[in-house]
């Protein structure tokens, strides 16, 4: 489309409302004053509106649209807070029954929405996504021809211009309009204004920047939108749970192997009841409350210096006491106290007993590692004891054949084999027998020794989560670049004041994006001390004059 | 320590009393004007000065309690709840000193009075600190938020001023029964207010064997007379009475009872102030405010939010972002409590986008203003006591 010339001798692009250069209206527009938004330059949504690219940009670069967006998402988000989400109903609760179970009809109703995984859900993923593009396009549609038009300004406007700004005055009869407005360019200069003069006219701004402020703060939105959305990638980011007993040690998942943790100590601390700070608040909850939860734990490092295949070879890193609140960090990684079990089992100390040989208790003592039991205890008496089985957290399965659940000594059950002396283990079979807490089985008829367990000792395990996430920088980033631009359009605002001399008559205008008041103190203060008057707020008598400015049609 | 915190707290309290007295003072005592038609009623600047000494007395407060109980006092209801009495003074003092505008502290004072009034009905007494809440990012979240909200709560005060000023109270409409419903929650959180003190001074309590909702046998403790009891409730203490009906184990009868109180409370106050004023009540405080212009109150509402918002998200979301990823291993979660900060900074957004671009100025402005207090109160009271998540005190 052509450019539109002004008769001041800009090209103005096709759509402009009012000059670029001068401010001269091109177009009519209803109403006394006129609409500022953006100048009054010609916007792409605003000009194009033919083909399908231009319905779409012209539906995202709309602020209606844009409010629309939040306003589903506000409305949305908070049915997702009616019952908890997903993830935080009770472990181990199925989600099919949990909900009608505990809400009843509307509980199931809930479930069979999706809403119990309502964030994660297409449509408020699609949401979010539409918000991002709106945020684009509405951002770029606007900022590009306001950067052009506040650039190209001049300081001598059209009396058109100016007699349509929201303030407006003219004086006459000022005696000496030259050093009047010399004076009041001072007052403005003293009020931080950057004042240009050409033909003897002024235009003094201020806080231009601010006007860039909202962009700045989508920049930062989007940037935060796109780190969120990068956590849909695989790698993105790591997220693994990992237990370790009391003096163990395990790999750190998502290290290659190279780092492992080992679990020194693992503590809990309860406040003091007598403590008399806490006793009133300690009484009336009526339970013991935790300090700490604390795992003192070494990071340990495959060494390179070890031979190939020498898997053992650990260095110590650092010493750290971990808890929640101070996770351990390295190289982007971060190990989380979350979760502990006190009292886990660990080792049982038996004998063995015969009722016609008093001393053989004394002679026969062992251990056994639950977590890695040794399958055979040889002694120098001659008697040879063997594992036959072991479940470390039994259960009888759907056969009820004996089984284990996993692999953590929770419910643990050895099946052992004694040899005494005189049998020969190669050919015949020994006393066969089931153990446990409380449980002493004897499983081929009757024995004559008995496996007694004298002591059992248990580890607290403590459970940690490993994370490392690629994201992070990118969404901190955003944040800060959006706190930036948030801070930078609110608490700044941009304000212009033109003074023009027309043969003896000053021409006062002024413009603010918002924060009227503080403009129209500025202009007090010049008319204070000059002879220069206040110019009026054209919108002040009609209380329908203010929406007049900002009048929905022309958005 | 903890007592010289409190008597602080006393003494802020009749501070912002004494700045509501000056404030009501400037605006209907007599109006002198020198010849430059300038005010030289000082009352209001009197109220601006109290106002100043009650954020500091509140200032000493906190500093005070912070020492005595080692951690920053926002870690449970009684404590939140005081600072964002002190905030909202906070907010206003920032405000007024843009404005001056005496209106204004007619509406805050005694809205920052009831908010701290409201707060010392939850158990103030020293509590220990759990390990998630043991961290300086907590500390800075939850102060930056309350500061934040504490603005923003200003924006509330400037809408209900507007809404006042213009709404006309002569016809009944919608709007009319908008700010009376205003008004009666104000009333309601006065009556409960009042009776929780009389109850308190008078020691009632009133203890129910119950069956909780395992099937347990527990105790319940009321301290307003049941009207509902608990599931199978058994009274088991001296005072109390029967209560006419008992509630279901998954509701917590007591405080479902305590809103009842205050609901009843409300009404009673409200119908006997429609009684004597045989009108409205907004319609009442109308006259008051010829003076006030209403634009100016809009542009300090809008204001308000301007100032609080960048504040809110900073606190609300940003830091708290930075605490949940050293807390709970993610900045994000989608935990009740994050979630209804997310919407009042969604909220905000859209207040800002429509009063900025779809001219929401004035009445439409001034409800959105309401409406955003009310998520915030929501969050604090709602979502802590009712949804309770992660962040839930007490
Ligand atoms: C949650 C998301 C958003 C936030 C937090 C946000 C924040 C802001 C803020 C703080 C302002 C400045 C307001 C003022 O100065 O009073 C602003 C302005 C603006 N926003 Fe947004 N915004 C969001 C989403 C959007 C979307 C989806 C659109 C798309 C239509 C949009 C379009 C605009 C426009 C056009 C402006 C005016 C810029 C100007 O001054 O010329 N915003 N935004």
């Amino acid at each position: 489309m052509e450019k539109v010339k002004c008769e001041c001798g800009h090209l103005n692009p096709y759509g402009t409302y009012l000059c670029e250069s001068c401010g001269k209206p091109l177009k009519e527009e209803k109403g006394k004053v006129a609409n500022m938004r953006y100048e009054g330059v010609a916007r792409r949504s605003q000009t194009y509106k033919q083909t399908p690219i231009d319905k779409i940009w012209n539906f995202f670069s709309s602020v209606k649209v844009g409010i629309w967006i939040i306003v589903l998402l506000l409305l949305t988000s908070s049915l997702g807070t009616l019952f908890p989400q997903e993830m935080y109903i009770p472990p181990g609760e199925n989600p099919t029954l949990y909900y009608e179970q505990e809400y009843g009809l509307a509980g199931k109703l809930y479930y069979q929405l999706g809403f119990h995984n309502l964030y994660s859900s297409w449509w408020y993923m699609l949401l979010i996504a539409s918000l991002g593009v709106s945020l684009v396009i509405a951002s770029l549609d606007r900022v590009v021809p306001l950067y052009r038009a506040l650039k190209t300004q001049r300081v001598t406007r059209h009396e058109g211009f100016l007699k349509r700004q929201r303030i407006f005055g003219e004086a006459t009869g000022i005696t000496d309009p030259d050093s009047e407005m010399a004076k009041a360019e001072e007052i403005l200069k003293e009020k931080r204004y950057n004042v240009r003069r050409e033909n003897g006219n002024i235009l003094a701004e201020k806080g231009r920047f601010a006007r860039w402020g909202p962009y700045v703060n989508h920049v930062g939105l989007i940037i935060f939108l796109i780190g969120g959305m990068l956590r849909f990638f695989p790698g993105m980011y790591l997220d693994a749970h990992v237990w370790v007993r009391e003096g163990e040690q395990e790999v750190i998942s998502g290290t290659n192997g190279e780092y492992f943790l080992r679990n020194n100590e693992f503590l809990i601390e309860l406040y003091d009841e007598e403590d008399e700070k806490y006793r009133e608040a300690l009484q009336r909850t009526g339970s013991p409350v935790v300090k700490t939860y604390q795992t003192s734990a070494t990071l340990l490092k495959r060494s390179n210096e070890g031979t190939v295949g020498s898997e053992t070879e650990l260095e110590e890193v650092k010493d750290y006491d971990i808890r929640v609140n101070d996770p351990l960090t390295f190289e982007g990684f971060s190990l989380y106290q979350v979760d502990y079990k006190l009292n886990e089992l660990s080792q049982f100390t038996f004998t063995l007993e015969n009722e016609s040989d008093e001393n053989l208790s004394d002679e026969i003592q062992f251990q056994v590692d639950l977590n890695d039991p040794q399958k055979l205890y040889e002694f120098d008496n001659g008697y040879r004891i063997e594992i036959m089985e072991y479940f470390p957290n039994f259960v009888l399965d759907d056969n009820r054949e004996p089984s284990t659940l996993n692999r953590i000594p929770d419910n643990p059950r050895i099946i052992f084999e004694v040899f005494p002396p005189d049998v020969n283990h190669e050919e015949e079979s020994g006393e066969i027998s089931l153990i446990g807490i409380q449980v002493n089985e004897a499983l081929n008829g009757e024995n004559d020794h008995t496996i007694r367990m004298l002591d059992v000792e248990m580890v607290d395990v403590t459970g940690l989560t490993i994370r490392k996430d690629h994201t992070l920088p990118i969404i901190s980033i955003g944040g800060i670049i959006f706190m930036i631009g948030l801070i930078q359009g609110s608490y700044w605002h941009h304000r212009r004041i033109w003074i023009q001399n027309r043969e003896g008559t000053l021409l006062l205008a002024g413009h603010a994006n918002k924060n009227w008041q503080a403009l129209k103190n500025d202009f007090q203060l010049i008319s204070d001390n000059t002879h220069i008057p206040s110019p009026k707020d054209q919108t002040e008598k009609e209380d329908e004059g203010v929406s007049q400015n900002n009048d929905p049609t022309k958005q | 320590m903890i007592q010289l915190s409190s008597n602080f707290m006393y003494a802020a309290f009749f501070l912002y009393l004494a700045a509501t007295i000056f404030f009501a003072v400037s605006i209907t005592g007599k109006k002198f004007k020198n010849k430059q038609g300038n005010e030289v009623n000082k009352a209001g600047m009197f109220g601006f000065i109290s106002a100043l000494l009650a954020v500091l007395s509140m200032l000493a407060y906190f500093t005070t309690r912070w020492i005595a109980v080692g951690y920053a006092p926002v870690s449970n209801m009684f404590e939140y709840t005081v600072a964002l009495g002190m905030a909202t003074s906070i907010g206003f003092v920032i405000i007024y000193a843009l404005y001056r505008n005496n209106y204004l502290g007619l509406f805050t004072m005694p809205i920052v009075m009831l908010i701290v009034a409201y707060a010392s009905m939850f158990p103030g007494e020293v509590q220990p600190l759990i390990p998630a809440l043991q961290s300086h990012w907590l500390t800075i979240h939850v102060i930056t938020t309350v500061i934040g909200q504490g603005i923003l709560a200003i924006g509330f005060v400037g809408g209900l001023l507007y809404l006042i000023r213009v709404i006309n109270f002569k016809e009944s409409s919608k709007k009319v029964k908008g700010v009376e419903f205003i008004l009666f929650t104000l009333l309601s959180t006065v009556a409960y207010v009042a009776m929780g003190f009389g109850f308190g001074a008078s020691n009632y309590e009133a203890t129910f064997e119950y069956v909780n909702e395992q099937g347990n046998p527990a105790e319940m403790i009321y301290l307003f007379p049941p009207l509902i009891g608990p599931n199978e409730g058994e009274l088991i203490s001296e005072q109390g009475m029967s209560p006419v009906i008992d509630a279901p184990a998954i509701i917590q009868s007591a405080d479902l009872n305590t809103v009842i109180w205050a609901v009843l409370g409300g009404v009673v106050l409200f119908l006997l102030l429609r009684l004597i004023l045989r009108q409205p009540i907004g319609g009442a405080i109308q006259p008051l405010l010829k003076n006030v212009n209403p634009q100016t109150v809009d542009e300090i509402s809008y204001r308000a939010i301007a100032i609080g918002f960048p504040v809110f998200t900073l606190g609300g979301l940003i830091f708290a972002m930075i605490w949940a990823q050293i807390a709970w291993t993610r900045f994000w979660g989608w935990d009740p409590k994050e979630v209804w900060a997310l919407i009042t900074f969604l909220f905000y957004a859209a207040y800002l986008h429509l009063r900025l671009s779809k001219g929401w100025h004035g009445e439409k402005s001034a409800w959105l203003c309401v409406i955003g207090f009310a998520l915030i109160m929501f969050n604090l009271i709602f979502v802590n006591l009712v949804i309770a998540g992660l962040h839930s005190y007490a």
